[in-house]
């Protein structure tokens, strides 16, 4: 794969989504991952607030203030559309309900232990919104991320410096530079971008990496990725 | 026949004193009883504790009541909707308390207010910043923090339609902690697009039955067309 652009981080793991399934998206880029399911694949969206099977973004005249989604952007609703209360959304989330939850993270750890929620600053409130039942519930947890921090510093590690979200829920992480799994082994490389070796990429990685292409009986695939 | 209507939101919240706690409804703008919140900003009450999803923002929702300094303490999830300035500035001087709820237990907390529960076993903080100074169970080898029930001396609703004794219907996303909150306190005030005649609403429709309701006001302005 090439390096990627948010956006197109999104599209990765919005193609990766199996049909039938119930998802929610949480706050910032997963919520690009919405317009880029085409209705016939058969996939729910869930927002926390109370609606399942929402569309597209809408804007313009006849937008309806009181549908909005978890970011408080307004959205359509698909027919079989359903809205219900705060309890029920949270039974939804924590009750295991959902297949999945796609979220931003600040750091993720090697065991799946994820951090999203505060970066601990002085002088900035703390918010968690729904952030802890949704990785807690969801049965598979991906979180789409750049790899390194501005200064280059990795943002996948041993252990998460950051207060916790939820401990050991993260499946599979989508950066800009690889698609990952997380295994007892370690964060297992699916995919990754062709301009780096596997050990560039596990020098931007304090996580311990597990080559998938390395047991791949097909080396021609395998030279090509060096 | 009971009609618990009353002629305006200052009419409604006449009765609010200083140093009471007050419930409000609302995700974002979504259901939000902006005329109660107004209403209370005018009646000049102060050393408020406000329960709430947000914490408003721009010059909407409990944004309105912080910014005029009458709020002592926020019970919420998540203040930090783009434009809540007004609580990152009363945080920062630390003029406001903060207690940070994740929102589904907020929402469960306020159930057991409602629902005469003395508590649940939570999971979900388990191992983060928010256990802290909270008690820890073992149940059948997994670990909770117990959390609290969460009662106020009055709730703010937003609803749709209601009838004068004050079923209540909702609107869209407009719902989301509205009908849980109406259950939780001692007195609660619905602010409502449009009330209609006594049978005009479907039982079945009903989404916060009138046992829950004291007062009812006509919104200012409709959330929905």
């Amino acid at each position: 794969m090439k390096r990627l652009a948010r956006h197109q981080i999104a599209q990765k793991a919005a193609s990766d989504i199996p049909s039938g399934a119930y998802v929610n998206l949480g706050i910032g880029l997963p919520t690009l991952v919405a317009d880029m399911i085409p209705p016939e694949r058969g996939v729910f969206f869930h927002s926390e607030n109370g609606i399942l099977h929402f569309g597209p973004l809408k804007d313009g005249e006849d937008v309806d203030e009181c549908l909005i989604n978890a970011s408080k952007q307004p959205v359509s609703l698909h027919p079989g559309a359903s809205i219900f209360d705060s309890l029920l959304s949270f039974t939804m989330m924590r009750g295991g309900h959902l297949d999945l939850a796609i979220l931003g993270a600040y750091e993720v750890a090697q065991n799946g232990d994820l951090a999203n929620w505060t970066r601990d600053d002085p002088g900035v409130p703390p918010a968690v919104g729904g952030a802890m039942e949704l990785a807690y519930g969801a049965k598979s947890v991906w979180v789409l991320m750049e790899h390194v921090t501005r200064d280059g510093r990795p943002r996948l590690l041993r252990q998460c410096s950051l207060p916790l979200t939820a401990s050991e829920v993260v499946t599979r992480i989508y950066t800009d530079l690889a698609v990952m799994d997380v295994t007892p082994e370690g964060l297992a490389v699916r995919d990754m971008a062709d301009d780096l070796s596997f050990k560039d990429l596990q020098n931007l990685t304090e996580a311990k990496l597990v080559n998938m292409a390395a047991v791949n009986s097909d080396h021609r695939l395998h030279e090509t990725q060096r | 026949m009971i009609d618990k209507i009353k002629e305006s939101a200052a009419v409604a919240v006449d009765c609010v004193q200083s140093g009471q706690s007050v419930m409000v409804g609302g995700f974002g703008s979504a259901g939000l009883p902006a005329d109660l919140i107004s209403a209370l900003l005018a009646k000049g009450v102060t050393d408020l504790v406000i329960i709430s999803n947000n914490a408003g923002f721009d010059r909407q929702g409990v944004s309105v009541l912080i910014a005029a300094g009458r709020v002592r303490k926020l019970i919420c999830s998540y203040p930090l909707t783009k434009g809540a300035t007004a609580f990152g500035d009363a945080y920062r001087a630390k003029t406001i308390e903060l207690e940070l709820v994740p929102q589904g237990t907020l929402a469960e907390r306020i159930r057991c207010g409602g629902a005469g529960l003395g508590g649940f076993l939570s999971p979900i903080t388990v191992g983060t910043p928010l256990a802290k100074g909270k008690r820890l169970i073992e149940s059948d080898g997994r670990r909770y923090v117990l959390e609290t029930p969460l009662r106020a001396d009055l709730a703010f609703v937003r609803a749709r339609f209601a009838d004068q004794i004050g079923n209540l219907t909702f609107h869209m996303s407009g719902r989301n902690f509205n009908p849980v909150m109406a259950t939780a306190a001692d007195h609660v005030i619905a602010e409502v697009d449009e009330i209609v005649a006594l049978g005009a609403l479907d039982p079945e429709s009903v989404g916060t039955p009138g046992i829950f309701i004291d007062a009812l006001v006509q919104a200012e302005s409709r959330q929905a067309a």
